[in-house]
């Protein structure tokens, strides 16, 4: 089980959130190009170490926020609202 | 070409016991060169596949194939062993129906049993929507010359009479789609079978062998990696290995090894939790999956129910049980067939998943020469392996994708021509 803690309803199960998936920074969709915007899309780093990842508190507040999370150990730390 | 491991039989199985004669070992532990013509990471069953067939079918031979534990240890042991071919896009159905083909002649390809058991497939719709995709996929199978078609309640009944088909239950069977090609196969079996047909041609399966770099020159990223290099081999934990094709079938860990190509890819790797009860008199004849229930199940020969269903909703390379996962399972499987309720689970394991966006594979040549994937097997490697194995082998000897994967190549996703298979490869949605 991995408890996720959100900023505003405190430690939860990860069932009852979304897990949105690693930060993506997002290109501008004006300036870009189509394959920029295609790998911002598809492309993901999945790093067996530390990653930023948002999460979906879909069963409490209902709001998006970050969490550092190591996907070999599933430890967590540090959070923040987004 | 043509060179055939030695076929068992009752005579040799005498012969032996009555001699106490030293068992032939299926495949040897060789001593590493120090190149090779190709390195194949990963000695699951895609990656013995293909070495299998570019020996048996093109003849290259000075091949190695890599593992950082033991061979068949990752998803070519832990997968819940269903073979099918009735998926929803014509390029997938034709796809997984050569790969069916060659499951049918396997045993006596391989010189080795399998257990093949073709008992027939049923995929349950319990919504409209689900009755509607069964329809659609019909239609595409059929076109394909492909043996599927939908049933109603009643005819499930009969295919699977411990299935609850009245209409009060929380998602009701309204149909289903039938696939009588279908069925189930021993999965260790085809990784040794592979294994040895390649080790007959003289390929060094390296196990204990762990690739930690790839190594490319005259790359446009970091260390003269990524698009427009040239690969030069392999750097292992056993020493260098030059190569000038290296071919990576690491399932879960793909995007690991990928990256030290210099190759991002579009995968996110999860578990996928399967559990096994303890053996009874057979009862279930056929397949049954559901996607609404996320679970499929099938009866061995041994008389367990095997159950697999979606993969976890979180991303990790952890590939721990979870009591959620049990619990909804066993609440899923007990509105299908409540009569099992007293039975009692065995163990549960899991097994990392390559998911990618469109869930088809990532296949063929990459902007890096002389590296090849052969990913993003997320949950249907299996039914995919022998198929996945003869076309990248056609891919290495020939150098330009086969014609049967040329819509599964990683450039689908910068030019957005993806292959949807989220209908007919996923239960999880």
């Amino acid at each position: 089980m991995i408890i996720v803690p959100c900023p505003n309803c405190g430690p939860r199960n990860s069932g009852d959130l979304r897990p949105a998936g690693e930060v993506v920074p997002r290109p501008d969709p004006s300036t870009c190009s189509l394959s920029e915007w295609r790998e911002y899309l598809y492309m993901r780093h999945n790093p067996a170490d530390w990653v930023t990842e948002t999460w979906y508190c879909r069963g409490g507040c209902r709001r998006y926020f970050t969490i550092e999370r190591n996907t070999a150990t599933n430890e967590i730390r540090g959070q923040e609202a987004s | 070409m043509g060179k055939r491991p030695p076929k068992y039989s009752a005579g040799a199985l005498i012969k032996h016991g009555l001699t106490r004669g030293d068992w032939p070992r299926m495949w040897r532990r060789p001593e590493m060169r120090s190149s090779y013509d190709v390195v194949i990471i990963g000695g699951g069953l895609h990656g013995l596949a293909t070495a299998y067939y570019l020996a048996e079918n093109h003849g290259i031979t000075n091949v190695a194939v890599v593992d950082k534990g033991y061979i068949g240890g990752g998803g070519s042991g832990r997968n819940t062993a269903i073979v099918r071919s009735n998926y929803l896009t014509p390029e997938g159905v034709a796809f997984y129906d050569r790969g069916l083909d060659l499951y049918n002649s396997m045993a006596t390809d391989l010189n080795l049993n399998v257990m093949f058991s073709k008992r027939g497939h049923l995929t349950l719709a319990h919504t409209d929507s689900a009755l509607r995709t069964m329809h659609w996929r019909a239609e595409v199978n059929k076109l394909q010359g492909i043996n599927s078609s939908v049933i109603g309640p009643e005819e499930v009944k009969e295919a699977a009479p411990s299935l609850d088909i009245s209409p009060d239950t929380r998602y009701p069977i309204l149909g289903a789609l039938h696939h009588p090609p279908g069925g189930i196969v021993r999965h260790d079996a085809v990784v040794w079978g592979y294994a040895r047909g390649a080790d007959v041609h003289d390929v060094h399966i390296l196990q204990e062998t762990e690739v930690l770099d790839i190594m490319v020159e005259g790359g446009s990223g970091p260390g003269g990696k990524g698009a427009g290099g040239k690969v030069t081999g392999v750097k292992t934990s056993r020493g260098d290995i030059s190569a000038p094709i290296v071919v990576n079938c690491t399932a879960g860990w793909a995007s690991l090894i990928s990256n030290m190509a210099g190759v991002p890819l579009p995968i996110t790797t999860h578990p996928l939790q399967a559990a096994v009860t303890e053996p009874c008199k057979v009862f279930l004849p056929t397949v049954v999956v559901s996607g609404s229930l996320h679970v499929y199940v099938s009866q061995t020969d041994r008389g367990e129910l095997v159950f697999g269903a979606s993969v976890d909703p979180v991303g990790t390379y952890r590939v721990n049980g979870t009591l959620e996962f049990t619990e909804e399972l066993a609440g899923h499987v007990l509105e299908l067939m409540p009569g099992i309720s007293k039975m009692r689970l065995l163990r549960q394991w899991s097994g990392l998943c390559d998911m990618t966006p469109d869930y088809s594979p990532v296949m063929g040549n990459t902007p890096v020469e002389g590296y090849l994937v052969d990913v993003g097997w997320g949950t249907y490697g299996f039914k995919a392996g022998p198929v996945a194995g003869e076309t990248m082998a056609e891919t290495i000897a020939t150098g330009r994708n086969a014609d049967l994967i040329a819509a599964f190549g990683i450039e689908r996703f910068t030019e957005g021509d993806l292959v949807g298979e989220k209908g007919a490869a996923a239960v999880g949605h």
